[in-house]
């Protein structure tokens, strides 16, 4: 991950970042513009789901006003424009994302679904008992329990990465774990608790180096930078529409065509089938056999919108002012007397999990609150992690390109004010 | 800083900081364990009973301020109490942690417990099913019921 003075060093680059103006972005954000307890939000909880531009309102809105219908069905008018929006939409995520073709672009509910899918559909086809599959210590809870589940039916054995004090990955380790027994890795490609970015390249290239196939969870990834399938030659990848600036509900399953077309399907139902009669029913191709029954339409196509927007900021000049604003962050909170920092990692994106001595996590969070600032608060869905620190749970504050220094101003105030309450 | 006041009164952050009773009760003959997955707090209750009196209780674990002195404001509370008399405090503390009205009729006096009615107006207090200083009181309210069987459910100490 460059740094953003990195960034400034190209010539080219430094005409965008220069044109970031985060005062005319967060206009883009009506919800930016509320009061909390009478002051002004702040919204620093962007690891669990960001906020949404107008275009993603309004294109939702839209699509219920002018062009509601269901897709891949109706030969009349509507339904044929909701069926272009909706494909079109698939059309986006595969070129943000640079997948070879849109076959290759699930739509799933999240990434939780996305990983559930390839753990049953994948995971139940391939694996026996004693095999093993290669997990890290810092996933979320939606990249351990499908494997888990999976790992009890079959038989199989769940292995984990570790991580040292700053919650980097350990590739050391990882080359222990692998063998002939290994038959999956899942790792993700940005620790929601500690923001670490995992060296997934590495991390690709040694499982492959062994034909093993590996799982991205890209959820608090793509909201950062720009990922690109086809160059980490990744399996599989991951993501949540809602972490994006998208709508809730709707989330992409990337895979390899000669996978997923070599893979059963995940349900049945209307949509999936080529043709169905009670002796035999043939399957529909790629994408739609794993796309049963009538989809979250307006999901996608704000996902669409979503990614529109963001690529007419542009992925490389989000990174970089979000690096900016995280090294400013990670000092100002980091130099607090008593505040400790979970997460140093040398490659992070958008997190700051803390915890200030004396105080629960929870409390940090009630107090901030009360001063308009959202934080996140407890165990992230991420237990295995809290328990490598030795805590019950963190505080968190994690960041979007709409968030500000000024903000992070009013997170340290805040927590100078919680320091104040608890003397 | 008022309605901060509010929730964080003088009580609650003593109480927090030098909770009451928080140790491992050697002599027990109860325990039992309360987690809450939401928000990660943790509670284990000890109780030494005489009869139908809580003759001795303690209680370890971690929580946010609001749940630490819950607890200990309760093991205060409770301490030489009849299990009768505890269920009706819980039964009142319950209802008016949750904002329901009180129970008319001669309930018992919560006491320092009665400090404890501002939380239901912060989420993260009160979006916390039960809020833990309930759980604690429900340990008790468990607990009281239990002991009227003749085998105790859990005896084992650590």
């Amino acid at each position: 991950m460059k740094s953003a003075m990195e960034m400034l060093a190209g010539d080219d680059r430094q005409v965008r970042y220069r044109a970031f103006d985060v005062c005319s972005i967060r206009e883009d954000f009506p919800i930016l513009a509320r009061q909390v307890h009478g002051k002004p939000l702040v919204y620093l909880d962007n690891a669990a789901t960001s906020q949404k531009p107008q275009v993603v309102i309004d294109t939702i809105q839209r699509y219920y006003t002018e062009e509601n219908a269901n897709i891949h069905r109706g030969a009349y008018y509507l339904s044929e424009q909701a069926t272009q929006a909706y494909e079109d939409a698939r059309v986006k995520v595969q070129h943000f994302l640079h997948a070879r073709s849109e076959r290759e672009i699930i739509f799933t509910r999240g990434v939780t679904e996305a990983i559930n899918l390839v753990a049953h559909c994948y995971g139940r086809k391939t694996l026996n008992a004693g095999d093993e599959i290669i997990i890290s210590a810092m996933e979320h809870h939606s990249n351990i329990v499908p494997w888990q589940i999976i790992c009890e039916e079959k038989g199989a054995i769940l292995r984990v990465v570790p991580i040292d004090d700053a919650g980097e990955f350990l590739l050391d380790e990882f080359e222990k774990l692998l063998n002939p027994r290994t038959k999956l890795v899942a790792v993700t490609h940005v620790s929601n608790a500690l923001g670490t970015i995992t060296p997934v390249r590495q991390i690709i290239d040694m499982a492959h180096h062994r034909h093993i196939p590996v799982l991205i969870d890209g959820a608090q990834a793509v909201p950062h930078f720009k990922v690109d399938v086809q160059e980490l030659d990744c399996e599989f990848y991951g993501f949540s529409g809602h972490k994006l600036y998208g709508p809730t509900g709707i989330g992409i399953l990337y895979g390899k065509a000669e996978l997923l077309e070599a893979m059963p399907p995940y349900q049945g139902g209307g949509d999936m089938i080529r043709s169905v009669t009670f002796e035999k029913t043939l399957y529909a191709p790629i994408p739609s056999k794993f796309e049963a029954g009538t989809p979250h339409i307006e999901g996608g196509i704000g996902l669409g919108a979503a990614i529109d927007y963001l690529e007419g900021i542009g992925m490389e000049a989000i990174n970089a002012y979000e690096q900016e604003l995280l090294a400013y962050a990670m000092n100002a909170v980091g130099a607090i007397p008593g505040v400790r920092i979970f997460g140093t990692a040398r490659e992070k994106a958008g997190v700051i999990s803390f915890s200030l001595e004396g105080v629960h996590p929870h409390d940090i969070a009630t107090i901030l609150d009360q001063e308009g600032i959202a934080i996140r608060t407890g165990h992230h869905c991420a237990q295995p992690v809290m328990e490598r620190f030795g805590v019950p749970a963190m505080a968190r504050a994690s960041l979007a390109f709409y968030n500000t220094k000024s903000e992070i101003d009013a997170l340290v105030a805040g927590i100078h004010k919680v320091k104040e309450v608890f003397d | 800083m008022s309605d901060l006041r509010e929730l964080y009164q003088d009580l609650i952050i003593d109480h927090s900081k030098r909770p009451r009773n928080f140790k491992v009760l050697e002599t027990a003959d109860r325990k039992l364990e309360g987690y809450n997955p939401l928000c990660g707090d943790k509670v284990t209750v000890f109780l030494e009973l005489e009869d139908d009196r809580v003759k001795n209780v303690s209680f370890q674990g971690s929580g946010c301020a609001i749940s630490t002195a819950s607890a200990s404001v309760m093991t205060e509370t409770v301490k030489g109490k009849t299990l009768a008399e505890v269920e009706a405090l819980f039964d009142v503390f319950h209802q008016m942690v949750t904002g329901k009205p009180p129970a008319a009729g001669n309930a018992p006096e919560l006491g320092k417990l009665a400090f404890f009615p501002g939380c239901q107006s912060f989420p993260l207090a009160s979006n916390v099913p039960p809020l833990p200083g309930i759980r604690c009181m429900q340990l008790y309210k468990e607990q009281g019921i239990r002991c009227r069987r003749s085998e105790p459910l859990n005896r084992e100490i650590p």
